[in-house]
């Protein structure tokens, strides 16, 4: 680590831009009920401002690791900053998804009896400003400082419509799990700066920890971190309040928070600890595949579109964290080649999250606006009332379903090599693991792709279920320019990942210590890790040859026979009764999943008997964990709330005895 | 990419789609002819491939472009399959560009627009045949994944031409591994091409179907296109087999003589194991849909058998 390396340009733009989303979001805070001003100037001026940090952190990709002081914070305890590679991809990946994010918001937020939009405003950006905080802070001081506030706006922008119990309720577990998190990362900095009493990141770097102190440091990151990521099996607050809350934060939150939890894991990982144990990496790749395929299990059997969006999340932080857990297994073992492509599968796969989630995110918003539902049931056909909208999340359901040449493609591939060539690692049962494990990996993508059928589908195909979705109109201009960019990035991520993963080059070299793509392998055309008689992906190829192939063939067909069409009613075998209620609905295209499944499921089946004059089916879905887990947690927690609330007797006499007893006490110790 | 590979590239990729449809033709007169019926033609796809581009396009009222769109996307997926896919010869310019995971992937691609296109009219068969085929794929497509990654392992590359060029140039000596990846695969392959056990190309109850509920609402040049997309995919999944477990012949490099050396060999291979497919499906009888998941996790558990077996006993 050089000594004290300067401030460039790019810090100070960074500092900017978070200076700028507080200053826009405290103008929103002195307008609070001026819906225009707030969404034509205040939205697209922050969406400015992510595009500029964007910009700016991708060209601050390779440069030197810069710091700064700031005379900000508590008297002896300044805010120390720090821009370097891991830092400005993250700050890329905040940026990109940040400035589309906010650029649907502009048509986005309508003024509701919930909170006011000036007030959605200010929190919204700094949300923004505080995740960009979390991802350059140099000392656990102002990292907490601005985790905390990035849990805290969140929280209120979750329960942005609060009138509704079921979201406050979704907040609250949101808030008690974002906090257990936060006293386990706290605890975390606590066992890294190793009793030096020196909370800045340059001082833990350099602490020697002794003994099983390292271990614990990375566990208690692994919780901490997974309590905001959404890890088996903290993950229950993600479904509850991803849905609560509007689209965009939805987005936001899935697309980019879930990633400072995954940037404050490679943090710890590879910055701050000074080696890794071998062990941790398998906990963390069982964790993460366990998680994974809990998630998309879930997923499937989901009925409302942004809870199945949230439980694919899930699945992708899963994949994510068994990422990691490959780099470190590969960098105890001293094998940096294979770490630097599982960090950059990692690292790719983060961005490619970002903006599919995002995107979805954002699409499941517009339907939101213009049929009033989220609930599957309810939904169909909307291909033909809201073209664009339906166009672009088929690019991102193709994308997320993990289908070339799309970006999602790209990093399981990535991958799955990091997963295939294991050469000899020493624990011979490790070795064993890690090939089979692949096929945890490609199970949960296969089943991604299943559901991700299952979502578009069901919204976007089909007939209409309700006849009120006639009425449904497509997106207004901003989110169409929103959700066509964000499409348009996946596409591009994924057929050209060569130029991508040269760009990531710096951040690999700092996580593993050498590049992913070995030199003189492969071109901007051909991404080819190792050696191409190893493996090879040329993404643009594949696309040239089936857009060849499809151009070709409508050329042929019209000019060897011809074009017609005739419309007619369905065939369907010749059944000429067919209603919309006839088409599998959410529930029966999950149901082969909830059967071969069934025992990761809590189900409870309400069935009707032949006698029932208007019979009624229904299955309600539970998390075996809520009910083995945490109800019992909570349920001791209110014993013992009910033990200690004996102390209480609301009688002023009660309460002096326990003071002068108190005194005693003091009296008897203190002595 | 020298003209001269690129041609030899198109002249696989023309013996591709010149042979599938003989392929499907021979592995039903193969199957008349076991079970005692008479035999239709051998040139009877081509007929009727040609007879429905020769029909109007009959397209249901709430059909959206993708619904058009498909047919085309798949036949395109299947034509890049059957590119990439090691039959005359190894060393050809498009077979860098995808290797064994990203040929699954495309296997995927068009699975998952022809799944998407069943729902597209909101009839109740088409949703029907979308979640069954995504069913049997969510089980079929890790276990082709492990079977690859089996060979794979033992050449040291997912690169399709690397692992024939190993797997054909091996000592004589025995892979266990390679046995129990064979058994694996030909499940897979029938549940894929939508073969009896697991779905029955012949049958005419709806309830039964899984591909031709997929398609019930095609008619005339999108069937035409999706009938030969899925006798390319019999053909490519054929050649996938040939080349993990019977690559001897296939041209290494790409020159013309070697892949003329090579046609008359893949013809006769295909038309043995085109016999084989008719013989599996003569002698075994369709299963419920629900025990297809048993048949595939056979087919994933043997797969992952043979992957462990390698890592046991061979490296």
């Amino acid at each position: 680590m050089s000594a004290d390396p300067a401030p460039t340009f790019a810090l100070w733009a960074t500092l900017a831009a978070i200076g700028a989303w507080l200053v826009l979001g405290a103008i929103g805070l002195a307008a609070p009920r001026r819906l225009r001003f707030v969404s034509r100037v205040l939205f697209p001026l922050g969406c400015a401002v992510g595009a500029a940090l964007a910009a700016v952190a991708l060209a601050a990709l390779d440069d030197a690791p810069a710091t700064l002081v700031l005379p900000l914070g508590l008297p002896d305890l300044p805010f120390h900053v720090r821009l370097d590679a891991l830092s400005a991809f993250f700050l890329v990946i905040l940026g990109a998804a940040g400035c589309a994010i906010s650029l649907f918001s502009v048509g986005y937020f309508r003024s509701s009896d919930g909170t006011a939009p000036g007030l959605v405003c200010f929190l919204y950006h700094a949300f923004l400003a505080s995740m960009a905080a979390v991802l350059v802070a140099d000392d656990a001081y102002l990292f907490m400082v601005a985790w905390e506030s990035m849990a805290l706006s969140s929280y209120f922008l979750v329960t942005t419509e609060h009138r509704i119990p079921e979201i406050r309720r979704a907040g609250f577990l949101y808030l008690l799990i974002a906090h257990l998190g936060a006293i386990a990362i706290l605890l975390c900095f606590g066992v890294l700066q190793g009793g030096s009493g020196d909370y800045a990141f340059d001082a833990m770097r350099s602490a020697t920890l002794a003994g099983a102190w390292p271990s614990v440091a990375f566990f208690l990151a692994l919780f901490g971190f997974g309590a905001k990521a959404g890890l088996l099996p903290l993950h229950v607050w993600l479904p509850e309040a991803h849905p609560a809350a509007p689209s965009p934060v939805s987005a936001l939150m899935s697309g980019v928070m879930l990633k400072t939890a995954i940037y404050g894991l490679l943090r710890v990982g590879f910055d701050l600890l000074p080696f890794h144990a071998w062990w941790w990496g398998v906990v963390a790749l069982a964790l993460g595949l366990l998680t994974a395929l809990y998630g998309v299990v879930f997923a499937a059997a989901q009925t409302d579109m942004k809870r199945l969006l949230a439980y694919s999340s899930i699945e992708n932080i899963g994949i994510l964290v068994a990422g990691i857990g490959l780099a470190i297994l590969f960098s105890a073992y001293g094998m940096a080649p294979l770490a630097a492509i599982a960090a950059t599968a990692v690292c790719y796969h983060a961005l490619n999250h970002a903006l599919f989630k995002s995107l979805l995110f954002l699409a499941t918003g517009s339907v939101l606006h213009a049929t009033r539902e989220r609930s599957l049931g309810r939904l169909g056909g909307l291909i033909h009332r809201m073209p664009w909208v339906a166009g672009c999340a088929l690019v991102g359901t193709l994308a997320i379903a993990g289908l070339p040449p799309l970006n999602g493609f790209v990093s399981e591939w990535m991958l799955l090599q990091a997963f295939l060539f294991t050469p000899r690692l020493p624990q011979s049962f490790v070795n064993m693991l890690v090939p089979v494990l692949a096929a945890a990996l490609v199970l949960a993508a296969a089943l991604a792709a299943y559901v991700m059928v299952k979502f578009y589908g069901v919204v976007f195909l089909g007939q209409p279920r309700e006849p009120g979705l006639a009425n449904a109109h497509d997106a207004g201009r901003p989110e169409r320019v929103a959700l066509v960019a964000l499409a348009a990035g996946c596409v591009a991520l994924g057929v050209f990942p060569g130029p991508v993963i040269g760009l990531l080059e710096p951040l690999t070299v700092m996580l593993a210590g050498v590049p992913a793509l070995a030199p003189g392998q492969g071109s901007w055309l051909l991404l080819a890790p190792i050696s191409e008689q190893r493996a090879s992906y040329a993404p643009l190829v594949v696309l040239v040859v089936i857009a060849a192939v499809v151009l070709l063939a409508i050329a042929a067909v019209r000019r060897l026979w011809h074009g017609r069409v005739r419309r007619a009613p369905p065939w369907d075998c010749g059944f000429p009764l067919l209603t919309p209620r006839m088409q599998d609905t959410a529930e029966g295209f999950g149901q082969p999943i909830r059967q071969v499944f069934e025992p990761f499921f809590r189900m409870e089946r309400e069935l009707p008997t032949p006698f029932d004059a208007a019979p009624r089916y229904s299955v309600t879905i539970g998390d075996r964990l809520w009910h083995a887990l945490y109800l019992p947690v909570a349920r001791a927690a209110e014993a013992a709330a009910r033990v200690v609330g004996r102390l209480q007797q609301g009688r002023i006499s009660v309460y002096l005895v326990y003071s002068f007893l108190t005194l005693l006490a003091l009296l008897f110790f203190v002595r | 990419m020298t003209a001269s590979g690129f041609l030899s590239q198109l002249l696989q990729l023309a013996v591709a789609l010149a042979l599938a449809p003989l392929l499907v033709g021979w592995v039903n007169q193969c199957r008349a002819w076991l079970q005692n019926r008479g035999a239709p033609p051998l040139l009877l796809p081509y007929r009727t491939i040609h007879k429905l581009f020769s029909k109007d396009a009959v397209v249901a009222h709430g059909a959206s472009p993708l619904f058009r769109l498909t047919p085309y996307v798949v036949f395109g997926a299947m034509c890049c399959a059957a590119a990439i896919v090691p039959s005359l010869a190894t060393d050809l310019p498009f077979a860098r560009a995808a290797d064994a995971i990203a040929l699954v992937g495309l296997f995927a691609l068009a699975r998952m627009f022809i799944a998407l296109a069943a729902m597209d009219v909101g009839t109740a068969f088409g949703s029907l045949g979308a979640r069954r085929e995504m069913f049997v794929g969510f089980l079929a497509e890790p276990a082709l994944l492990m079977v690859l990654f089996t060979a794979s392992l033992i050449s040291g590359s997912t690169s399709l031409p690397t692992i024939v060029e190993t797997l054909a140039h091996r000592e004589l000596g025995i892979y266990p591994s390679l046995a129990f990846a064979g058994v694996a695969f030909t499940m897979v392959s029938l549940a894929e091409n939508a073969r009896i056990p697991v779905d029955n190309p012949a049958t005419h109850l709806e309830l039964t179907m899984i591909h031709e509920a997929m398609v019930l609402e095609y008619s005339a040049r999108h069937l035409a296109l999706l009938e030969w997309a899925a006798a390319l995919k019999l053909f490519n999944y054929s050649c996938i087999g040939l080349a993990l477990f019977l690559p001897a012949g296939i041209a290494e490099g790409s020159d013309w003589l070697g892949m003329a050396a090579a046609a008359p060999l893949l013809v006769a291979k295909l038309a043995a194991g085109g016999f084989a497919l008719a013989l599996i499906e003569t002698l075994s009888a369709k299963l419920r849909i629900f025990r297809a998941p048993e048949f595939l996790g056979t087919a994933f558990m043997l797969a992952v058998l043979a992957m462990l077996v390698h890592l046991l006993l061979e490296s």
